[in-house]
């Protein structure tokens, strides 16, 4: 099931008549049967958004569309989605067995199909030998792959997930977040699911919705997202370690860093620009255009990590190079070139 | 471990006061009820101190528990007790739980309905059951009024000595206890319902299921504890009734009933008490209201036996 979001804006407003815009004007189509994350820090309207499509919040404007259905003024139960929440919202007294049942029961469907269905999505995630139990009496990850089983079972035409593994320790999420993606992939249901990690949304995403101060700023796949970031924003939420920022400037058409000259070709008066360089985009090359002295350097196995000071450049400067280059020491001022750089406004708009 | 001991003496030594209080105006009494309930023709005698076994009595046994347990006087009051419980518990803690429910529902003007639901519980017991009376008071009181007002004959609620003004006054009392005790319920109820998790019910609003379902499913379930809580208190408080019953017909401590039956509902604290009035010195008055009270006692016990183990089963902690 495709879902549109047409101006979809929501304000909220407090008691003392103060509006707070979550999220503004979001424009967008999730292709059916895909795996979108929206990714964003915390407070970016990303969790309101899936609350929106849930219908547990209402839209102070736009629409929201599954296929060709309206579903804007929908109450919730009617929109056929299934959420898993942030905490899972498992029913506490409820065993395994009767959570999954739950939404079944509502439909009034004959005995034996519910018992059916019930087994046979327990099967899907993997949590069969658990269904009589409690939920108090399984780890994190076997309560989340629960509430997925509860979100699925009625075949929901969306499936939401809420931060789905930030309840998680490390192994478990790398784990289940590949759960998620073969879960996915095995119904074909379009599936949002919200996070605040780039990893995990990188990791298991179709497509991701970046977003920022209730605005979408870029949707693309996560690599593309990575590799062409449509804006300041983008190109620093996303990258660990973050990318280097740089001051430059453009005078006659020239890209300057500091005093050296990267590149010319662009448009527009003389101004100050920023430049944006990943660490691992420096590659050590004699001829380089780059200077950099190295100020302290880290072996990490399968990287060397360098934090050095760019010469004529007030910024420090993050660089990860292959750990074949280990020769280098610190204090040594070594020439790097680049693979890619980006160019921004001060504002933060991409100059492409 | 040096130090706990230590805090286990500073923690008796702050409990002191109380356990003091408690052993001397509880406990004892308590122990020396036990004790005179089995001294037949018991009696206080001048400098006989304070122990139930210095004092003047016939013989040891059982005699006083026959006399209460022949007493057909006895016999009403439990009778009258019972149907109370039986009555009045379910209607009081349903009611409750369903404006609990109610009341966590809305928004606007919760404290205000909160409060006017909490107004029983701060006012005096004797002066409602005033207001009780006059309401149901067979000429010109208002319920009264209000029936012949929709062309229905009016009831003598209390003032009926015949077997029909037993039900009617039975009606009264119900309506007065369960008012009066749904407050504490309500408070207990709501606090439990606002802890529960706003999430579950979005969860359960998503999986489309009905009020009814949500409610039998995942409100009272999550509520079991307090549900149980109230069950059992009520139960007790119930099986003690007494001012309930003096307040309504509001004629004075020994009326437990219309003018022409006085004591028509009298109930079992009602019994103990009255056999009190027979004075201390009078042979066998305090070991019958000690028999009385240890007979209640028992049926207590029992009760909230049966409801723990029930609970243990049903509650979901």
């Amino acid at each position: 099931m495709e879902v549109v979001l047409k101006n979809l804006t929501k304000e909220f407003v407090d008691r003392k008549g103060n509006k707070t815009v979550a999220v503004s004007n979001f424009d967008t189509v999730i292709p059916s049967g895909k795996l979108i994350g929206l990714l964003g820090p915390s407070g970016c309207g990303k969790s309101t958004t899936l609350y929106l499509i849930a219908g547990l919040h209402k839209a102070s404007g736009g629409q929201i569309f599954f296929g060709d259905t309206d579903v804007t003024n929908l109450a919730p139960e009617n929109r056929g989605i299934g959420l898993v929440f942030q905490n899972y919202a498992l029913y506490p007294h409820m065993t395994v067995r009767q959570n999954i049942m739950f939404p079944l029961e509502n439909m009034k469907l004959p005995r034996k199909e519910i018992l059916d269905r019930t087994l046979q999505m327990a099967k899907l995630v993997d949590i069969d030998k658990y269904l009589d139990r409690k939920p108090k009496e399984l780890s994190g990850g076997q309560q989340q792959r629960v509430a997925i089983a509860r979100a699925l079972v009625k075949m929901p035409k969306v499936l939401l997930l809420d931060e789905p593994l930030s309840n998680l320790d490390a192994r478990l999420r790398l784990q289940t977040r590949e759960e998620i993606k073969r879960i996915q992939r095995e119904t074909g249901i379009t599936t949002i699911f919200v996070t605040h990690d780039q990893e995990e949304a990188m990791s298991i995403s179709d497509e991701i919705i970046v977003m920022s101060a209730g605005e979408m700023q870029q949707k693309q796949p996560p690599q593309e997202v990575y590799d062409d970031p449509a804006n300041l924003f983008v190109a620093k939420f996303l990258g660990n370690p973050a990318i280097n920022i740089f001051e430059g400037s453009i005078r006659s058409g020239v890209l300057f860093l500091g005093e050296t000259k990267l590149d010319n070709s662009y448009e527009g008066e003389d101004r100050k620009v920023l430049v944006g360089i990943r660490p691992e985009a420096f590659i050590p090359d004699d001829k380089g255009q780059l200077e950099i002295v190295i100020a302290f350097i880290e072996h990490i196995g399968r990287d060397i990590s360098i934090i050095g000071h760019a010469k004529g450049l007030e910024s420090k400067t993050r660089i990860i190079i292959p750990a074949e280059h280990k020769h280098l020491q610190e204090g040594d001022t070594v020439r790097f070139n680049y693979r890619s750089k980006y160019v921004f406004e001060v504002d933060g708009k991409r100059i492409r | 471990m040096i130090e706990d001991k230590r805090a286990g003496w500073k923690a008796l030594i702050a409990l002191a006061p109380a356990m003091a209080f408690l052993l001397l105006f509880m406990f004892f009494p308590l122990f020396n009820t036990l004790i005179m309930s089995f001294l037949e023709r018991f009696r206080f005698k001048s400098g006989g101190g304070l122990f139930a076994w210095n004092q003047s009595f016939q013989s040891i046994g059982f005699g006083e528990y026959l006399n209460v347990l022949r007493n057909p006087q006895f016999l009403t009051a439990l009778k009258n007790t019972f149907i109370l419980v039986i009555v009045s518990v379910p209607i009081s803690v349903s009611l409750s739980l369903l404006v609990a429910v109610a009341l966590n529902k809305i928004k606007r003007l919760q404290g205000l309905f909160q409060t006017i639901f909490f107004l029983p519980y701060v006012t005096n017991t004797i002066a409602l059951g005033m207001v009780f009376k006059v309401m149901f008071s067979t000429n010109n009181g208002l319920i009264n009024t209000i029936l012949k007002a929709i062309g229905m004959a009016p009831v003598a609620w209390l003032t009926d000595a015949t077997a029909a003004g037993y039900w009617s006054a039975l009606a009264v009392i119900t309506i007065y206890t369960v008012w009066n005790g749904m407050a504490f319920k309500i408070l207990v109820f709501l606090s439990g319902l606002q802890s529960i998790d706003k999430q579950y019910y979005q969860a359960a609003q998503l999986d489309n299921a009905s009020r009814a379902r949500v409610f039998w499913r995942i409100t009272v379930p999550l509520l079991s504890p307090m549900i149980a809580y109230v069950i059992i208190t009520s139960f007790i408080g119930a099986f003690k009734s007494y001012t309930d019953v003096i307040a309504v017909f509001g004629a004075g401590d020994q009326v437990y009933g219309p003018p022409g039956s006085p004591f028509m509902w009298i109930t079992v604290v009602g019994f103990i008490y009255k056999s009190l009035k027979g004075g201390l010195m009078l042979p066998g008055s305090l070991a019958r209201a000690s028999a009385g009270s240890v007979i209640l006692l028992i049926i207590i016990l029992f009760f909230t036996v049966i409801q723990l183990w029930v609970s243990k089963k049903k509650v979901h902690y």
